[in-house]
């Protein structure tokens, strides 16, 4: 049954990417070297563009019409405990101990003191937080990014992350000891809506300020998943030379 | 009631508001030397005043929370607009072609992309409320030239990483770029000027900066 079930996701992505067909890239435009696919990458964009104006987007500010700021804090703080059981999971993984202990410290608190997660108790009793994922600790084992990908309903990523997500989705599994199927699904739903809900204002932002959104989030993004691989690293200084300036 | 007590009456009004004016004269000197103050001799010192004052201006003012544009961007002008070096940005996120341009153009492109950063990051400062800012122990040489102050803004969410670069002038350590959550402004724009430019040329650019502003502006706020 396992396979029939891969073959279903298969031939969905199958499906999207034939909807999606080839967007050809604006005049003038430079091709990026990091980004090889660009016109296959930008009709992927313009599908993810489309289902969050008119799908994702909506259904977000309907959330936070209806439910009061507190609650949406809740639900927030509650997957954000789930994730850092995960976290943890990764800074060990990373050979970084120290953070997965405190991650680890972080989820007993909040778990307890936290009533369950829906309060962040750790991060003002001094436990910051942290976030890795499956990508980010294939980066810092060596493995290279490779070419820039955006994944239809995930975004933005490049063939090592679309991996990781792979495995994140894999290695996301206590939500799969809830029996009924309809919970379930409601908690996958709640925990799509709480993620779009935490970029709501950050969005219309990069609207604003992007000339071209397409180019300016995918610049984004391979500068942020390097930040993110080196940020625990001893000679991070490197990452920071003085700026040349030969343009005065 | 006598002229004699109108008199009286009128005087001490006169009193009143020449004490008034000159309290006020007193408050206004001590605003701005206080404004003064801002200790630039130290690139994490500077950043540190920078950050607490508008934090304190936002959360006491209400108009700046509901997201008043004109006064979030009279504050950001006020406060910190002078300790960047908006040229220097302009001219880095420009790269070579940055020597083709005219100084008009310099000049126009410096205050167009100003004005796209303040749009833009206005709403982000309206959202400041119980935020608590995190301090990096600073790693520089006492003579660089250029450093990174490195800080962590801590809410509600997840914590967002926020950097400054700063660089030693005559006037004192200026802030000409900025990386948050991971991304340096300067090399995010590299490509969209790039791309504007090859596609329209400088003029074009301008153009395009000066139409997103009006838009912008235009736009009603967020919240």
């Amino acid at each position: 049954m396992q396979w029939l079930v891969k073959l279903k996701r298969l031939a969905l992505l199958g499906l999207v990417a034939g909807m999606v067909g080839c967007a050809s890239i604006p005049a003038g435009v430079e091709p990026s070297p990091h980004d090889p696919w660009e016109p296959f990458n930008r009709s992927v964009f313009e599908f993810n563009e489309g289902l969050d104006a008119y799908v994702l987007k909506p259904v977000v500010a309907g959330y936070r019409f209806v439910l009061p700021e507190f609650i949406r804090d809740g639900i927030y703080n509650f997957f954000s405990n789930y994730s850092d059981i995960y976290t943890a999971l990764q800074n060990l993984l990373q050979g970084k101990p120290g953070d997965a202990f405190s991650d680890l410290m972080r989820v007993v608190v909040n778990t307890t003191f936290g009533l369950g997660g829906l309060i962040d108790m750790a991060t003002p009793g001094g436990l910051p937080k942290h976030k890795e994922d499956w990508g980010q600790t294939f980066g810092v084992w060596g493995i290279p990014s490779g070419p820039y990908v955006v994944l239809p309903f995930f975004g933005p990523s490049s063939v090592r992350d679309t991996f990781g997500t792979a495995a994140d989705l894999e290695s996301d599994y206590l939500f799969g000891y809830v029996k009924d199927i309809g919970l379930r699904n409601s908690i996958t739903g709640l925990r799509v809506v709480n993620a779009r809900n935490t970029y709501y204002e950050a969005g219309d932002l990069l609207d604003g300020a992007a000339i071209d959104k397409y180019s300016f989030m995918r610049d984004a993004y391979i500068q942020r998943r390097e930040y993110q691989i080196n940020e625990g690293r001893e000679d991070e200084e490197v990452l920071m030379p003085p700026y040349q300036n030969p343009y005065e | 009631m006598t002229s004699h007590n109108r008199g009286h009456m009128k005087s001490y009004q006169t009193i009143q508001k020449c004490c008034a004016a000159l309290l006020s004269s007193l408050f206004l000197f001590a605003g701005s030397a206080f404004a003064q103050a801002v200790d630039q001799s130290t690139p994490d010192g500077l950043i540190k005043t920078v950050v607490s004052d508008v934090m304190a201006s936002v959360k006491s003012d209400p108009e700046i929370q509901k997201g008043n544009i004109p006064r979030i961007v009279d504050l950001v002008d006020k406060k910190i607009v002078p300790y960047t070096d908006m040229r220097r940005t302009t001219e880095m996120a420009m790269g070579p072609i940055w020597k083709k341009a005219t100084p008009e153009q310099q000049a126009q492109l410096v205050s167009e992309f100003k004005n796209l950063l303040i749009r833009t990051y206005s709403g982000a400062l309206s959202q400041l409320r119980d935020q608590t800012i995190q301090y990096k122990p600073l790693r520089a040489a006492p003579d660089d030239k250029e450093v990174v102050v490195k800080t962590v803004v801590i809410g509600r969410g997840d914590p967002i990483p926020l950097d400054y670069r700063l660089e030693k002038t005559a006037n004192g350590w200026k802030v000409y770029d900025m990386n948050i959550m991971g991304v340096w402004l300067v090399e995010a724009y590299r490509n969209q000027f790039a791309n504007q430019i090859s596609q329209n040329g400088v003029d074009g650019l301008v153009k395009f900066l000066q139409d997103r502003n009006k838009q912008l502006a235009a736009a009603k706020p967020a919240n």
